[in-house]
């Protein structure tokens, strides 16, 4: 007889994630299920509309990184066309692509998941959330935050037109591009950006990597996996975030395959199970052997610390030097450590700072040559790029005349989707023990969830941020005999 | 006194109305520090059997978003109903249906093929799929059912107000936010937003043509658009006309189109209908026909017309019918 435990949204009856536990005769954990019970049918409902229109559809995928599926579509319609983007064009679709990538990771860290670690671990739910960081971190920081962000989103507003579902993506470029003085005006802002990134960093520093009991709990086994790893890289195998080529590395590091974003279909495949909505993709190359890690598990992982471990560095100066120090204190390369999520999360804070700066000192791009006009017929392209929470696949087919007639998309949580599973399923090892349910557990699995920063939104093609959770403990009836909530 | 509670709710939606209530930004510790948030599910924790247990009209807002798919969110969102003196429909997809409601141009068997049997990379030999009740192991696992059909929060409950927007901006939020607090309210049913065409406010609008024709309807795509002209004048498109002001031209300024995610004006609450009288009228050629001519110089025009109002739209209102015998 097996005894159940679920951990529910707000009591089964909201509809966007839970997680069921189930244990053995002897009241330990047998298996443990992510459920995503939530699904839009983007890829059904964008057939028959042009596919210029998607860079405008597809970002009401997910609010919280609209600007990743803006810019996956955008580079995919460049390909449907076959016409490549101006440099000048390239150059603004990275600055927006940036700033998205920071103020997400920011947002993350002080808002949505980094409450965890800021505040601590321990600390009662009602305070942890970003007034309980501002009152750790002091009320000075806690307005940069909110100022930065600010300013980095008023970038993307004036480029893209809007912050939450931008439309400035065109085949072959960009619709709006920047003048000189605007250039100057968003230089200074970019110059803050990268003081608040080193600032943040000494926060992590301070607060996390100087407490004992943090840093055990990271490099701790509890929250860890040996997975694969995939990322986008540039020609010298340093993480990019808009374009390169995608990298697999094996448990050990070392690479099993670099490939090109229109060969996707050669390397990755999806599984699927009767109990979610999202599908599970894994690595054609090693198969689907279930929710397991190890060198023989198809698994692999998306998202900040597995793009640092499917590189070999990072492009700019200071997050190349944090990348070092990283690697450093978690033992080598590549970390299996989850909760070294976030810590990568804030070396991404630096470099997207940091090439901000380095675009906006470059007078080039004011240059006013913003778009190619598309003259092929436009027939099936592929478009990759890095959103925060991992590597982003679209995929569409058209008529002659660009309307759409397949879409396929992988979108980024749903990377993590199997080792999500598996984290939570190993936090639950650890603190359910014949039977008795230590009170840590909610916490312990929220935090191994939390530091994917997973977006459910994306997964279901629907939900971001935070869930609330339940934990309901079934005995071998089937029957509710504990309860606990937050 | 007791501050006044208040709840953000969200059903099928993808966070952005969240996010946008995040950006307010600094003042969104004002806001915080003048209500009692007792529900927001993506920033703050909080317990749902409080709410239930919670006496009836207690709360005084409830902001809703995102559109209805499942029973599990018309049960919330009749929950919130009872327990709130006001309720809000929050954004597009609350009020109107919006992109997801695109669905209801489909159906929900083709998105179950699409996505686990006829996708790419989907491998799925024994033609597996998700179930209500799935028995995996011994074990039994449950999803929730999915409606055939995107509702809008109004078709499942009472609302009293409609803030407009994919997402509507933080000012607009600002402003309901402090009228609500004020008690200053305009009549129930209001949409809280200027009661006048984005036209009306838009940078472009001296060059909108009036008496001027354009010949041909043309896709952003093949030309290169001119960052001043009014996008109708170049012959592209653009939802201004149909469309309620209050974005403060935001695709405008990106020197895009309005694709017309603020919804319709009171004047003309079918936002299909009107753009396709407004392009008849400067469209070219006899007037008897200036509809099917409309029609036919447009690649998509479910997806134009009502691409955020498909659950208030006609079109949608038939899908319903059909999926309800
Ligand atoms: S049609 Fe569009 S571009 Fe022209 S005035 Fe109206 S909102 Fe402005
Ligand atoms: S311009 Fe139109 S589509 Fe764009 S934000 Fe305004 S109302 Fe929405």
């Amino acid at each position: 007889m097996t005894k159940k435990i679920s951990i529910d949204p707000i009591t089964r009856l909201e509809g966007h994630g839970k997680i069921e536990i189930f244990l053995d005769d002897s009241g330990n954990v047998k298996n443990a299920y992510l459920q995503v019970p939530e699904l839009r049918g983007f890829e059904q409902f964008c057939i028959d509309r042009p596919v210029e229109e998607l860079p405008r559809i597809t970002p009401r995928i997910c609010g919280v990184c609209p600007m990743a599926h803006h810019m996956a579509s955008t580079k995919t319609v460049d390909a449907v066309y076959h016409v490549k983007p101006t440099p000048t064009a390239v150059k603004l679709r990275n600055l927006v692509y940036d700033a998205y990538i920071m103020e997400d990771h920011l947002l993350h860290f002080f808002f949505l998941g980094g409450p965890d670690f800021v505040v601590t671990p321990s600390a009662p739910p009602e305070e942890r959330n970003i007034l309980g960081v501002i009152s750790k971190v002091g009320l000075e920081t806690g307005k940069k935050v909110i100022e930065t962000r600010k300013k980095i989103r008023e970038i993307v507003i004036h480029l893209s037109g809007r912050i939450i579902h931008p439309v400035s993506g065109l085949p072959g470029g960009v619709s709006k591009g920047l003048i000189e003085e605007k250039r100057i005006e968003f230089l200074k802002y970019a110059e803050d950006a990268l003081a608040f990134a080193k600032e943040t960093l000494q926060i992590f520093n301070d607060i996390v990597l100087k407490n004992d009991k943090y840093l055990d709990l990271i490099v701790g086994d509890i929250y860890k996996h040996k997975t694969y790893y995939m990322g986008l890289v540039d020609e010298k195998n340093k993480v990019n975030f808009y374009d390169g080529k995608i990298r697999v590395v094996d448990p050990n590091g070392k690479e099993l395959v670099k490939f090109e974003a229109k060969d996707y279909l050669e390397h990755i495949a999806e599984h699927v199970e009767p109990w979610s909505y999202m599908k599970f993709p894994f690595l054609k190359a090693i198969g689907w052997n279930g929710f397991i890690d190890g060198k023989d598990s198809g698994v692999y992982r998306v998202a900040p610390l597995a793009r640092l471990n499917a590189s070999d560095g990072m492009a700019t100066a200071i997050a190349q030097a944090e990348y070092e120090k990283m690697y450093d204190a978690l033992g080598g390369k590549p970390a299996h450590n989850t909760l070294a999520f976030h810590w990568a999360r804030l070396i991404e804070v630096m470099y997207a700072a940091e090439h901000m700066f380095e675009l906006l000192k470059d007078k080039g791009i004011t240059s006013d040559d913003i778009r190619n006009i598309p003259t092929e017929v436009p027939d099936e392209g592929i478009g990759v790029v890095e959103a925060a929470r991992g590597t982003l696949f679209h995929h569409y087919k058209t008529d002659e005349n660009g309307i759409i007639t397949a879409v396929n998309l992988i979108v980024a949580t749903v990377g993590n989707a199997a080792a999500m599973s598996m984290s939570i399923a190993k936090a639950a090892q650890y603190l359910i023990k014949d039977g008795e349910v230590n009170d840590g557990l909610l916490n312990m699995v929220e935090m191994a969830f939390r530091a994917y920063d997973p977006c459910l939104a994306c997964a279901t093609h629907s939900l971001p941020g935070q869930m609330p959770l339940e934990v309901n403990i079934h005995n071998s009836k089937n029957e509710v005999v504990k309860t606990i909530r937050r | 006194m007791a501050k006044p509670k208040v709840a953000l709710y969200w059903c099928a939606s993808c966070g952005g109305c969240d996010e946008a209530v995040v950006d307010l930004a600094e003042n969104i510790l004002d806001v915080v520090a003048a209500v009692d948030i007792i529900l927001w599910p993506i920033a703050m924790d909080f317990k749902y059997k409080d709410i239930e247990a919670m006496e009836d009209g207690s709360i005084a807002v409830s902001f809703i978003n995102g559109a209805i798919r499942t029973g599990e969110q018309k049960h919330i969102a009749e929950l919130l109903r009872r327990k709130s003196g006001l309720v809000v429909a929050f954004g597009s997809c609350s009020s109107l249906g919006g992109i997801p409601a695109l669905a209801n141009l489909t159906s929900r068997r083709k998105i179950f093929d699409r996505s686990y049997h006829n996708s790419p990379t989907v491998v799925n030999p024994e033609n597996i799929e998700p179930k209500m009740k799935a028995s995996v192991d011994g074990h039994v696992l449950k999803l929730p059912e999915f409606f055939k059909t995107v509702y809008k929060l109004n078709d499942v409950i009472d609302v009293d107000y409609y803030l407009p927007g994919c997402p509507p901006t933080p000012e607009l939020i600002a402003n309901a936010v402090t009228a609500i607090l004020e008690g200053k309210l305009p009549p129930k049913g209001a949409i809280l937003s200027p009661d006048k065409s984005l036209c009306t406010s838009c940078d472009r609008n001296e060059t909108k043509p009036e008496d001027v024709t354009i010949s041909k309807i043309k896709r952003v795509i093949d030309i290169e658009v001119d960052p001043e002209k009014c996008f109708l004048a170049q012959g592209i498109i653009c939802m201004g006309p149909a469309t309620r002001d209050g974005c403060g031209q935001s695709c405008i300024n990106g020197n895009m189109p309005c694709t017309g995610c603020f919804g319709p004006t009171d004047s003309c609450r079918d936002q299909g209908a009107k753009m396709i009288a407004t392009l008849g009228a400067i469209l070219e050629g006899d007037d008897e026909n200036a509809v099917d001519k409309v029609i036919e110089g447009i690649v998509d025009p479910a997806g134009t017309f009502y691409r955020y109002a498909m659950s208030a739209s006609l079109l949608g209102g038939a899908r319903k019918e059909v999926e309800n015998e």
